[in-house]
């Protein structure tokens, strides 16, 4: 059997003192969409911010396409390497903020091409192509000159979406990425995520979405804690959920 | 060694913003050591501003005084040809140790704690401390009268020691002799206390002023060479010899009406003047009609080309200035938001050092203490240097603020698209933070254009030097500070303008979104 695309073993972190993460493993296959779901501060966010290192973890071992960093005792002596490692595995990861962080000095097709241009030397003519495409795919791409701070939220995000996918990441990891839009925002992103699903794209989702979350995931991991407590099937987890904490977290959704 | 020199401010307005030092000509002799014999000449330095009647530019705008005449009487009988050397006054014996020139000639008392530092040549002029006060008030005979009365003199001056030792007095220094003569006219002061010759030019004619009491002290002068140029010195002594023996210096200091009978008997000479005084006649009269506002403002188009000068020198000296500021500023900057921290500490270091002292003695420092490690600047690169290093400690904390200012959520999106620190920096972070830092910048550069009056210390013309050489002619500083403030400005305002108007085009699209990720990201709190 293949190894899985991302695995994670053991993951600790904590800040000043306060543990954060205590022991998070977790497996995704490659195509999988997979989202986190659990209440504020569980650690979800910190999870998804250490597997492409934006958090150093304090232990455990993360593996993403064929790169593994093993951070036993990173904290007392960071190896040398350790910023090179990273920035080798955040070349197959792409990410998504909730407040987008979209460059605000460049257009739109300017945020896109940076990383390729920059990052990979690619060149001008190609990533520029590459990068129309990819507005064309999030319905983007009347909006290519334009500012960020002449669209609105949910065009913003799917431009985030875009400029992490010119990177040809195999895994996309968001960090709750609606949650800073408008209600009647949020379907046009999500709908971008479903349409990457179905392309076979490998995405770990931190949400509050329970409709999305239940609609598009194949399967959902529920923390509290800074544990995973419960890994089911979509259906499951909301109809029969096993815990008693993951039952008393979506009693407040009903 | 300057707390043991003793000058006069002669005339009238030293710098309005810096304080007043002594004016005094100094005469430095160049020596032209390299030169060759047929062509030798002295070099002599001097500060011409406000120094009449030891050196000053008259209303024609030439050169004149009586160390001027003394100092080429002196050149012509060594068989060299005078070359006169401005300085700023604060800088003049610094200038001898740096070998600007060869000596100086100003109006310099000779005392023993001086005379350890410089050389002196034997004395070129013998005078005293004379004491004025209004008109009808009882004469003064010793100082010990002066107890509980407010008295006036400038800084620095022998006149001024002599005041501090005699109990009771309540002593004010002025920056300006003509402004204490005023204070004593108008009745704000008792009296005033200075060189006799300054008292003369300026006290004397006027009605409403009477010279009160005997000679005080004695005030000895020579010309100050730098130390351990014996042979120069020799030389001068000789000179001087000859100039004395030969009746000159009583012809020089009769026209200037000042062959008193203290410095005919220092020289044992007949008392009588042996000339008319028509250099003091002519002084006076120069300033005694007061110009109408059309031959004013004629007289200042005389000025044009010198004002044109000077206000290229600033505008030079301030642009480069800056520039460097901003180059040397933003990597400090880099240096100590990002550096390992060896380079954070030492860019902080320097910046607090830099912030710390004064503008004004680092620039000295540069320009006059340098050459003792064997670093020897030019006046401009020492200018633009002192500025830049200056200012690029303030650059240096505009930037820091900017480069804090930006989102830590954006230099993460960098890293996540698998940009490294130094690319998100240089694409991400710091085209932002340029924005943010215009107008700081931009104001810096205003009070930058204005500090650069302080180059004038390390001997440079620039638009506060004009101002005194024109004021000092005219004695009209009204006017002609109203003229070159006005030019200040007018040089800054472009610049203004152009700050704006790149702001409002480079904010146009960017400040909203900058504004709100910056209010949600909330920096220095972790997400959990």
């Amino acid at each position: 059997m293949e190894a899985p695309l991302l695995s994670v073993n053991g993951l600790f972190k904590s800040f000043d003192e306060t543990p954060i993460l205590q022991g998070v493993s977790l497996d995704v296959e490659k195509g999988d969409l997979v989202s986190i779901i659990g209440p504020s501060g569980c650690g979800k966010s910190t999870f998804l911010r250490c597997m492409n290192f934006l958090e150093v973890p304090d232990a455990g071992r993360i593996s993403i396409a064929g790169v593994t960093i093993d951070c036993q005792g990173l904290e007392d002596a960071p190896p040398k390497d350790l910023s090179a490692k990273a920035h080798e595995l955040r070349q197959h990861v792409g990410m998504v903020f909730q407040q987008f962080n979209l460059f605000p000095h460049m257009t739109v097709l300017e945020n896109i091409m940076l990383a390729p241009r920059v990052g990979r030397n690619i060149p001008a003519d190609e990533a520029r192509s590459n990068g129309l495409r990819l507005l064309e795919k999030v319905g983007l791409e009347a909006f290519a000159e334009r500012y960020p701070s002449q669209m609105s939220g949910g065009q913003q995000q799917r431009a985030a979406i875009a400029r992490a996918l010119a990177m040809n990441p195999q895994v996309m990891l968001y960090d709750e990425p609606t949650s800073a839009l408008d209600p009647e925002l949020v379907a046009e992103v999500l709908s971008v995520m479903k349409q990457l699903d179905a392309e076979g794209m490998t995405q770990i989702v931190v949400t509050h979405e329970m409709r999305f979350a239940r609609d598009a995931s194949d399967y959902i991991v529920f923390m509290e804690g800074g544990k995973i407590v419960e890994v089911s099937d979509e259906d499951e987890i909301f109809e029969n959920p096993k815990d008693e904490r993951t039952r008393r977290f979506l009693g407040r959704f009903q | 060694m300057s707390a043991g020199r003793r000058f006069r401010v002669l005339g009238g307005s030293r710098r309005l913003a810096r304080r007043p030092w002594f004016p005094s000509l100094l005469l430095a002799f160049v020596l032209a050591t390299a030169v060759r014999a047929e062509e030798k000449t002295l070099r002599w330095a001097a500060d011409p501003n406000s120094n009449a009647p030891y050196g000053f530019y008259n209303s024609n705008n030439k050169l004149t005084g009586f160390e001027c005449e003394i100092i080429r009487a002196i050149a012509k009988e060594m068989g060299r040809k005078p070359v006169f050397v401005k300085n700023d006054w604060d800088g003049l014996i610094s200038g001898l140790g740096i070998d600007l020139y060869d000596c100086v000639i100003a109006g310099i008392e000779i005392t023993p704690a001086k005379a350890s530092e410089v050389l002196f040549s034997d004395p070129y002029y013998v005078t005293f401390e004379q004491f004025v006060d209004r008109r009808g008030t009882p004469p003064t005979s010793s100082l010990s009268q002066l107890a509980g009365k407010e008295i006036g003199t400038l800084g620095q001056t022998a006149a001024l020691k002599m005041l501090e030792g005699t109990p009771g007095v309540i002593v004010k220094t002025y920056p300006q002799e003509v402004n204490a003569y005023q204070d004593v006219a108008n009745g704000r002061l008792f009296g005033v206390l200075l060189d006799y010759p300054i008292a003369k030019y300026y006290a004397a004619s006027n009605p409403n002023l009477q010279f009160s009491g005997p000679p005080f002290g004695q005030i000895i002068y020579g010309i100050v060479i730098k130390k351990g140029n014996t042979a120069l010195l020799q030389e001068i002594n000789r000179a001087l010899a000859a100039v004395v023996a030969s009746g000159e210096i009583r012809d020089i200091l009769s026209k200037w009406g000042l062959w008193t009978p203290t410095v005919a008997g220092a020289f044992g000479q007949p008392e009588a003047p042996s000339l008319p005084d028509t250099e003091y006649q002519s002084f006076l009269a120069a300033h005694a009609v007061k110009p109408s506002l059309g031959a004013r403002l004629q007289g200042y188009l005389k000025f044009w080309p010198l004002i044109v000068k000077g206000s290229l020198m600033t505008l030079q000296v301030s642009l480069v200035g800056m520039v460097l500021a901003i180059a040397l500023g933003f990597s400090l900057a880099i240096m100590r938001v990002f550096g390992p921290w060896p380079l954070r500490w030492a860019a902080t270091l320097y910046i607090e050092i830099i912030r710390g002292t004064p503008l004004l003695i680092q620039l000295l420092i540069i320009f006059y203490g340098l050459p003792n490690i064997g670093l020897k600047l030019s006046p401009l690169v020492a200018g633009i240097l002192g500025l830049g290093l200056n200012y690029a400690a303030y650059e240096a904390e505009n930037y820091r603020a900017g480069l804090l200012a930006i989102p830590r959520g954006q230099m993460e999106a960098a890293r996540a698209l698998g940009l490294t620190r130094a690319q998100g920096l240089r694409f991400v972070v710091i085209p932002q933070s340029f924005k943010l830092v215009l107008p700081p910048v931009t104001n810096d550069f205003i009070s930058l254009l204005k500090d650069s009056s302080l180059v004038s210390m390390v001997t440079l013309l620039d638009l506060t030097g004009v101002y005194n050489r024109i004021a000092t002619q005219t004695f009209d500083y009204f006017g002609t500070g109203l003229l070159i403030a006005a030019i200040y400005l007018l040089i800054g305002l472009p610049f203004v303008r152009l700050a704006r108007w790149t702001e409002q085009h480079l904010t146009v699209d960017v400040r909203r979104p900058a504004q709100r990720s910056g209010l949600f990201a909330l920096p220095g709190i972790r997400k959990k």
